[in-house]
């Protein structure tokens, strides 16, 4: 899920985030003088294409890198037959390598919150800064946390998944049915023509059973979830200007993520194939398709809701459809991302995830 | 027929060019003046909702800790509990020579700081700098030896109150010394929806206290005063325009009285005949209001570079020096022009339905009240002024001190007509020659023609001689307690405490004493104050102006038995030295530091409480306190060198060198800006006045013709009786001055003894200005000279034939 990283280094470097007060993490960047456009992340670790990942030590944080996040996406069924879609995500973000006790600390998390029915939207956020304890992440036991919001278990196979609006909150359990899955060559994943890269690793097969609180009350659900691990330094190319990621789980069992970064000469597009016992294909971009069916007005701008997905070395021709059409997370940051329907070669759910529309 | 009845209603403001002039310019001026304030009014409430929005908008419900600080965990602990709250950092820390209060605040969690968010072409430093409104940073910037002023990343931002640093928490805590401390924690307005796991505040945190925050609410009070204060200026002006538009319009129809009886009988409906004038009345107010608005616009702008400077001064309230065009304050303006209008012509508008379709217009009908309705009138503000008193009485507050105010100012107003009727029967009564004679009666039978105008006059009088005793009064104390405050010759302030022993050792045997001038902070009910510790010295006995206390007062200061404390802290918090055999109050000063208040000294100009200690108490209990600051007391003669050689012999230089004589200076240029506004607003009522006697005499004119021509017929020429116009119109003003004067110093005395201390909480002595009223006086009977030239002149020049034909019996 690498295309966020880029999505919020670009909004960074851009200037994209003019709201406040996220904006003002892009104001510790500047000020300090570590916007660096280029490729060279001062000061910075950068992600190494020798490095193996160790765990569960790489559950937890690496304040040297400017960038990470642990992001889950599930798709549920409610006991009213109706479905759901929800999302809880941590971000780091760093102004400075390294960590500092108290406020000090360069630090900062940000928590995003979601939860999609087929005609609402509930969005919440959280900030943070890192050294006081308010947010963070533990390695093992696995707890990844920002106020009252927590993503805890012994380690990343067995979850407990909580977080809170105004107006909504869950309360999940997650258990996990397949092996990690690394993207691109032992999850050094690489994200550009011209090289840039991040740390890149997925748990995409939870078994999901929780309860929804909603305004209209409680329901319990059922379903499946999706955690991407992901964390790098290095900011995007400056014409790139908006991404589109899928993640789909198909109903025979195997998964697929791909990703497509517009702008530039041509879309640089990629992913993973992973079959249903876990092993996994690198998906080369000239393989995979991914075409904007039918766009739908989203907080006054035009946002493709449904996807032709085709990756014909697997025979894959599939139609993806937004459950809720107006998923809109209008964050500090604001971006569209919720859950989809597969139907076509393939039937299935899963989640997309666009941004850089204006 | 409508267009035709126009053009002949219209006619008549052809043929009286001048009277149109007058209903325009008293509209216009009204409208001006009234809207002037308004505007100056609504910049600085804007100004201040801007402050207010810098420091989180709408006070958010917040946690305290009795002891005054929260751990950071705990503040951790309940965040991860479920409660949404941000933490603030306060504290005050010296810069350079400057005291400054310290906000640190976490931007990730804070509901709104304009201050701190990015702007476009600015560098983005949130996290990075601190900031402060530019005056603060030149504060600390001029004298920055400090190196912590120096390596302070201070950003200007005009959205930050003056005396204040704004910043992340993490540089505040590490600008106060106060590492991983929280002084109080906001309740956010967005909380999240409640899981089986989230508890009440006041179980996770029981020994936190929940409170609404009244912060800001003592500038708002004394702003609150100041605007009052120039409502009440805004609301004469307009009252005085009032007078002039109620005389014009009342003159106009009542000249038109013919030409509207005769459009009746030729047919025009009242209905139409009313609408028409209505709308040619509600045209007129349009047009005069908007050259009012223009003229307010003006006046505005000229005075609030002045207004801002005088908030500032006063209260420390940031308002901007420029003006800002606001959509309600024009049409405000506009609406205020036409309703202006139409409440001045209610009564011409009644008439003319009244208006019995054949009767003959009398001479006299306008304007003339019986001796009854001036009984009435006076009645009216008989109870008017105890209506204002009674307020007083029940109420505190600021509020009442106004209305006292309002009602003496408009009962006195009501009661004009009376007494002047009475002054004018008795002088009657005691002369004895026929001219004499004559001239008494016909100013009672003119009076109640120029009743309005004179009671405008009245008003304007009675404000400016109560504004300026007021001020004038004020200025003497202020320069009498500066004399006495500013004992010592020079003030000293080095830049840290060794510079303070080499400045010892250099001084010896210069000068006649040092006194050091130290302080330390308190927290008294809320409010942080200073608490000097001085040595015993006779500088102190012989000048410091004390208010209360006993002959022993210094000898109990300097045992460390008493403490003395400032007029605003004793009238605040009701704390008085006994009386001979009582026991003092004991003031509390924190810590289990208790000190009876054995003295109480005036400090005008000083927003804060203050206290006064011996050195020896104050070091005792606030531990050490920078030694910087000293006056030096030495012969008057040698100031002038010691400053040079001062200046001279430092090397880092001295943080300042004041001597008393530009300190004093420096202090009285403040205090002469703080009342500019108030001399401004004062001539420009008195010149509305003016016009207002102008305008009325104006008015009367053609009607004092048919009164004027017998006694020309008897003999009289048109020259003396012109110059007897000219003393009519000037002896009816000297008159109102003469009422004027007692009415403005029951004026002075409220704002003085109610107002005052109700907003300033100090009480002022009063002195009188006899020079002043001389002044006022002189300057009003040129006014009623000059008012009563033009319509005199007409007589003096008007031919025969206009006089004789008031004998034609034409009408």
């Amino acid at each position: 899920m690498s295309v966020r990283a880029w999505a919020i280094q670009c909004g960074l470097v851009l200037g994209m985030l003019w709201l406040a007060p996220f904006s003002l993490l892009a104001q510790g960047f500047a000020g300090q003088g570590f916007a660096g456009l280029g490729s060279d992340a001062t000061g910075f670790a950068t992600p190494d294409a020798t490095y193996r990942l160790e765990f569960p030590a790489d559950h937890g944080a690496h304040p040297d890198f400017r960038i990470e996040w642990w992001y889950l996406t599930a798709n549920l069924r409610g006991d009213d037959g109706r479905d759901y879609g929800v999302q809880w995500t941590l971000f780091r973000l760093a102004l400075k390598p390294q960590e500092a006790p108290g406020w000090q600390s360069p630090q900062m998390w940000m928590g995003h919150a979601a939860l999609t029915t087929p005609d609402r939207h509930f969005v919440a956020e959280r900030m943070a800064r890192g050294g006081i304890g308010q947010a963070g992440v533990n390695a093992a036991p696995f707890e990844a946390w920002i106020d009252e919001w927590r993503m805890s278990g012994d380690d990343l196979n067995r979850l407990d998944l909580q977080a809170s609006g105004v107006n909504f909150a869950y309360d999940l359990r997650l258990a996990a049915t397949g092996p990690l899955v690394l993207h691109g060559v032992d999850g050094y994943s690489v994200k550009s023509a011209a090289g840039q890269a991040s740390h890149y690793y997925s748990q995409p097969s939870y078994q999901v059973e929780g309860v929804l609180h909603l305004p209209g009350g409680k329901v319990k659900v059922t379903g499946q979830g999706w955690l991407d691990r992901e964390w790098s330094s290095q900011p995007l190319a400056a014409d790139q200007t908006g991404w589109d990621w899928f993640s789909l789980s198909f109903s025979d069992g195997a998964k697929m993520m791909g990703f497509a970064l517009r702008g530039g000469e041509a879309p640089f597009v990629s992913g993973t194939w992973i079959n249903s016992d876990g092993s996994v294909m690198a998906i080369d971009g000239d393989m995979l398709q991914l075409d904007p069916l039918e766009y739908t007005q989203v907080e006054g701008r035009d946002i493709p809701v449904i996807w032709r997905v085709r990756l014909a070395q697997m025979g894959v021709d599939v139609i993806v459809t937004a459950l809720n059409e107006q998923a809109w997370m209008g964050t500090s940051f604001p971006y569209w991302e919720g859950p989809v329907q597969v139907s076509g070669s393939h039937s299935g759910v899963g989640y997309l995830e666009m941004t850089g529309y204006e | 027929m409508i267009a035709t009845a126009l053009s002949a209603l219209m006619s008549h403001w052809r043929r009286h060019p001048l009277q149109l002039t007058t209903l325009l310019a008293g509209l216009a001026l009204a409208t001006g003046l009234w809207s002037a304030v308004q505007a100056i009014n609504a910049e600085a409430r804007a100004s201040y909702n801007e402050a207010a929005l810098q420091l989180g908008g709408v006070p958010l419900p917040e946690l305290r800790a009795a002891n005054g600080t929260i751990a950071l965990e705990t503040y951790v602990a309940l965040r991860r509990a479920g409660w949404q709250l941000s933490p603030v950092l306060e504290g005050r820390v010296q810069l350079g020579n400057t005291w400054v209060s310290v906000m640190g605040v976490d931007p990730l969690s804070h509901p709104g700081l304009p201050a701190m968010r990015p702007t476009d072409g600015a560098p983005l430093t949130t996290f990075t700098q601190m900031f402060a409104h530019r005056d603060t940073i030149a504060d600390i910037g001029t004298q920055a030896q400090d190196t912590r002023a120096q390596e302070l990343p201070l950003t200007s931002s005009t959205q930050v109150p003056l005396g204040m640093v704004l910043g992340d928490i993490a540089l505040a805590e590490r600008l106060l010394d106060q590492p991983g401390r929280i002084s109080r924690l906001l309740i956010l307005p967005q909380q999240p929806l409640g899981l089986k796991t989230r508890q009440p505040l006041s179980v996770l945190a029981p020994d936190l206290i929940r409170s609404i925050p009244d912060r800001g609410a003592d500038t708002a009070r004394l702003t609150d005063s100041f605007h009052l204060n120039l409502t009440a200026f805004g609301l004469l002006a307009f009252a005085v325009g009032l007078f002039i538009v109620h005389g014009t319009v009342g003159l106009a129809f009542e000249q038109r009285r013919p030409m509207l009886r005769t459009l009746r009988a030729l047919g025009v409906p009242l209905r139409s005949l009313s609408l028409l004038l209505l709308g040619e009345l509600i045209l007129l107010a349009i047009v005069a209001g908007g050259i009012g608005l223009i003229l307010g616009y003006l006046v505005a702008s000229a005075l609030i570079g002045d207004v801002a400077a005088t908030l500032r001064g006063l209260y420390g309230a940031p308002v901007e020096g420029s003006l800002t065009l606001r959509p309600i304050w024009f049409v405000s303006g506009l609406g205020m022009a036409v309703a202006g209008a139409l409440l001045a012509s209610a009564q011409a508008l009644w008439r003319l339905h009244s208006m019995p379709l054949l009767a003959a217009p009398g001479v006299l009908a306008w304007g003339q009240h019986s001796a009854r309705s001036d009984r009435g009138m006076a009645l009216a503000g008989l109870g008017l002024m105890g209506a204002g008193g009674l307020a007083v009485l029940i109420f505190d507050g600021l509020v009442p001190g106004f209305a006292l105010l309002g009602g003496l100012m408009l009962g006195a107003a009501l009661m004009l007509p009376g007494a002047l009727g009475l002054a004018l029967r008795f002088g009657q009564s005691r002369t004895r020659g026929p001219l004499a004679y004559w001239l008494w009666g016909d100013m009672r039978a003119g009076l109640p023609g120029l009743s309005l105008a004179l009671m405008a006059l009245l008003l304007a009088l009675a404000t400016n001689v109560g504004v300026s005793t007021m001020v004038s009064s004020f200025r003497l104390t202020f320069t009498g307690w500066l004399d006495q405050r500013l004992s010592a010759q020079i003030y000293v302030s080095t830049i840290n405490d060794a510079q303070g022993d080499e400045l010892r050792a250099f001084l010896a045997g210069r000068v006649d004493a040092i006194l050091p001038i130290r302080y330390g902070e308190v927290r008294i009910d809320g409010q942080d104050m200073r608490v000097y510790g001085i040595v015993d010295h006779a500088s102190y006995r012989d000048n410091w102006p004390l208010l209360d206390g006993a002959p022993d007062v210094w000898d109990q200061v300097a045992k460390g038995k008493g403490a003395l404390i400032n007029e605003l802290l004793a009238r605040r918090n009701d704390l008085w030295p006994g009386e001979p055999g009582e026991n003092d109050a004991q003031l509390q000063l924190g810590g289990g530091w208790v000190m009876p208040v054995v003295g109480v000294y005036s400090d005008y100009g000083n927003p804060a409480g203050q206290i006064i200690v011996s050195l020896d108490s104050l070091l005792a209990h606030a531990g050490p306190l920078p030694n910087r600051q000293f006056g030096l007391q030495l012969d008057p003669a040698d100031t002038h060198a010691l400053v040079r050689d001062l200046n001279g012999a430092f090397d880092p230089p001295l943080a300042g060198v004041l001597d008393q004589s530009s300190l004093k200076a420096h202090s009285l240029e403040i205090f002469d800006k703080t009342f500019v506004v108030t001399g401004a607003l004062n001539v420009l009522t008195l010149g509305v006045a003016g016009f207002a006697i102008l305008t009325s005499l104006l008015t009367l004119w053609s009607m004092r013709l048919p009164q004027l021509a017998p006694v020309w017929a008897l003999g009289l020429t048109r020259a003396r009786l012109a110059r007897l116009e000219v003393v009519r119109s000037v002896a009816l003003a000297g008159m109102t001055a003469l009422l004027a004067l007692p009415l403005g110093l029951v004026l002075a005395w409220v704002l003085l003894a109610v107002i005052n201390v109700e907003a300033f909480g100090w009480r002022l002595p009063m002195y009188l200005f006899p020079w002043d009223w001389l002044v006022l006086l002189g300057l009003t009977l040129v006014a009623a000279a000059a008012a009563a030239a033009l319509p005199a002149r007409r007589l003096a020049n008007a031919p025969p034939a206009e006089l004789l034909r008031v004998f034609a019996n034409e009408r």
